[in-house]
């Protein structure tokens, strides 16, 4: 009994493992089709869809690779017989997605400092108690109702100041970052906390304000810990489906301006996955692995550097 | 000076600590006006296809009730392996992948389901749905339980050890149930958090618009519905569309209320 206990729990360990690398080696091998054909110009190929005419030579059957997109007409559709070959380019999402964590992080970065600075510094215990609590039911909200709640009121009021469309890299980012905005001051102000009381009582002693010794104690000592945090959030705000699919205006086009509509990888594949196939499926699947690939980076270089240092 | 910067400081602080709270009451107020505004009791009654939630709602439980019968025992389970079992570079190693499995975009699991369970099905199905939500929550209960039994004391291993107890013995009877109140928040923010998910469902279990428990089939699902809904252009479809994100948005609150309410009448 004892034996069959301890197999089990290090066969449930084992899953882990199992499911982190099965989830690599799939979409590797989804995506294997759209690798083959476009190889790493898929990267930087800001096409998506698009129908292109071939020489004879590679004839690639292609009947059922178009991706039908209500928001998007980008070639029509005449019956010609003619040799073509559609091709797919992930650039426009990949932008999409930095763009988007970009605004997000600027925008949540510094309202979380200062959200964490009051939880674990300003606040008396019990505020800061009150307060942290709402603040982690902020982030409990589910990211739909983000969406939702971004795009029908928050959207037209940004869209009034800013001008532009409702639906745009701006609105999106910044729906985005009100999403991670509370788990980053969460996470900072835990980091904060650990900072031993006796350095903050020494520098209090020396006469330095509450200012001084959150910029020359508490900063300092927390740092990697704090970074570390922020890199998580980042990792989170990329990856960000629902929210940001209100928002952004799902159109594979390139963003001419911050308020200019455009697409992210995983709205990319939220809205295209059901109507794919063939080629068109495996080259959201090439998306799918590498949105996993940066995530994977920057949650590892967060945990095994940042945090890791931190502890 | 300095006191002018240290006053500038403070007051910028306490201001983001107030701009946070405006989102959660915006956001919270704006599903209240919305949702209670197409609120009917109606709505628990019919299904999608008559415009009501019923099949949703329940759907949604099921899914995610699947998901945690899956998810639990085995998150548990590995929690166990790592803090009681494994001690060496093999179990730090399965902690931290399973704090990168815990931040892994949601979409991408939906996606790795997709492949290796709906394409070899043949179609989407309410089994899909909970396994992709399962995944989501394995990592969560791993760490979870990895970090309650850390903060059980040695004492109580070596006592029940030194009175004969076998080592699984030990784990069950001892330490997990020390560490009861603590795995059991983890495990309803867990829960909380997966009943929430729309992504991993959205080419997993897609939706139904027909009341269900035929786990083999498109399952209906409230997330997904309200996405649904919500892109529809008629003012009915995302008037439910609100209604159903009210009611989402007060499970979650709920249970994750109570999850805190637990850890603190323990303290």
């Amino acid at each position: 009994m004892e034996k069959i206990f301890q197999k089990l729990s290090l066969a449930s360990a084992t899953l882990v493992f199992v499911i982190l690398l099965g989830i690599f080696f799939t979409l590797f091998n989804s995506s294997k089709l759209a690798i083959d054909e476009f190889g790493f110009d898929f990267i930087t190929n800001p096409d998506w869809n698009k129908e292109v005419v071939i020489d004879s030579s590679s004839i690639i059957e292609n009947e059922s690779d178009e991706i039908i997109d209500e928001d998007e007409i980008l070639f029509d559709e005449d019956d010609e017989e003619a040799e073509t070959s559609t091709i797919y380019g992930g650039l426009v999402p990949i932008v999409g997605t930095l763009l988007t964590t970009l605004i997000a992080l600027t925008f949540a970065l510094p309202i979380a400092m200062g959200i964490a600075v009051f939880l674990a510094e300003i606040a008396p215990q019990n505020i800061s108690h009150v307060v942290g609590v709402a603040i982690e039911l902020l982030a409990a909200i589910p990211s739909i109702i983000f969406g939702m709640w971004g795009l029908y009121y928050f959207a037209p009021i940004v869209a009034d100041i800013v001008g532009g469309y409702q639906v745009s890299l701006l609105t999106a980012g910044l729906v985005l970052g009100v999403m991670i905005l509370p788990f980053m001051a969460a996470i900072t102000r835990d980091s904060m906390n650990t900072t031993p009381g006796v350095l903050k009582e020494s520098a209090y002693a020396l006469g330095a304000t509450k200012f001084e010794v959150i910029k020359d104690i508490i900063f300092p000592y927390s740092r990697t810990g704090i970074i570390g945090s922020i890199i998580l959030a980042l990792g989170r705000a990329l990856g960000e489906t629902m929210a940001v699919a209100f928002l952004i205006g799902s159109i594979f086009v390139l963003p001419t301006a911050i308020n200019s509509p455009t697409i992210s990888i995983p709205v990319a594949m939220a809205n295209n996955f059901g109507e794919a196939s063939g080629v068109g499926e495996s080259a959201l699947f090439y998306l799918a692995l590498i949105l996993f690939i940066i995530s994977f980076a920057v949650i590892s270089i967060a945990k095994f550097y940042f945090l890791k240092k931190a502890n | 000076m300095r006191l002018l910067v240290n006053k500038i400081f403070l007051v910028l602080s306490v201001l983001s600590a107030m701009i946070g709270l405006a989102f959660l009451a915006w956001i919270l107020i704006t599903l209240f006006i919305k949702g209670l505004g197409s609120f009917h009791f109606k709505l628990f009654l019919n299904d999608l296809i008559d415009g009501g939630l019923r099949n949703l709602i329940v759907g949604q439980f099921i899914l995610a009730g699947l998901a945690a019968f899956i998810g639990i025992p085995l998150g548990m389970a590995a929690g166990i392996y790592i803090q009681e079992y494994g001690r060496g570079k093999y179990a730090n190693l399965i902690r931290d992948l399973s704090d990168i499995m815990m931040s892994a975009p949601s979409i991408v699991i939906g996606a790795f389901v997709y492949a290796v369970i709906v394409v070899p099905t043949g179609g989407t199905s309410g089994f899909a749905g909970a396994i992709a939500l399962a995944i989501m929550m394995i990592p969560v209960v791993i760490n979870t339980t990895d970090n309650m039994l850390s903060l059980v004391p040695r004492e109580l291993r070596e006592a029940g050890i030194a009175l004969g107890a076998s080592k699984y013995r030990v784990i069950l009877d001892i330490v997990i149930k020390a560490a009861k109140v603590g795995i059991m928040t983890g495990i309803l923010l867990a829960f909380a958090r997966i009943i929430g998910e729309t992504a991993p469902l959205l080419f997993t279990s897609e939706t139904s618009n027909y009341f269900s428990l035929d786990l083999t089939e498109s399952f209906p699902s409230l997330t997904v519905s309200i996405y649904d809904l919500a892109n529809e252009p008629e003012e009915s479809s995302r008037d439910l569309a609100w209604a159903a994100s009210f009611i989402l948005t007060l499970l979650v609150l709920v249970i994750n209320l109570t999850g805190r309410f637990f850890t603190r009448n323990k303290d």
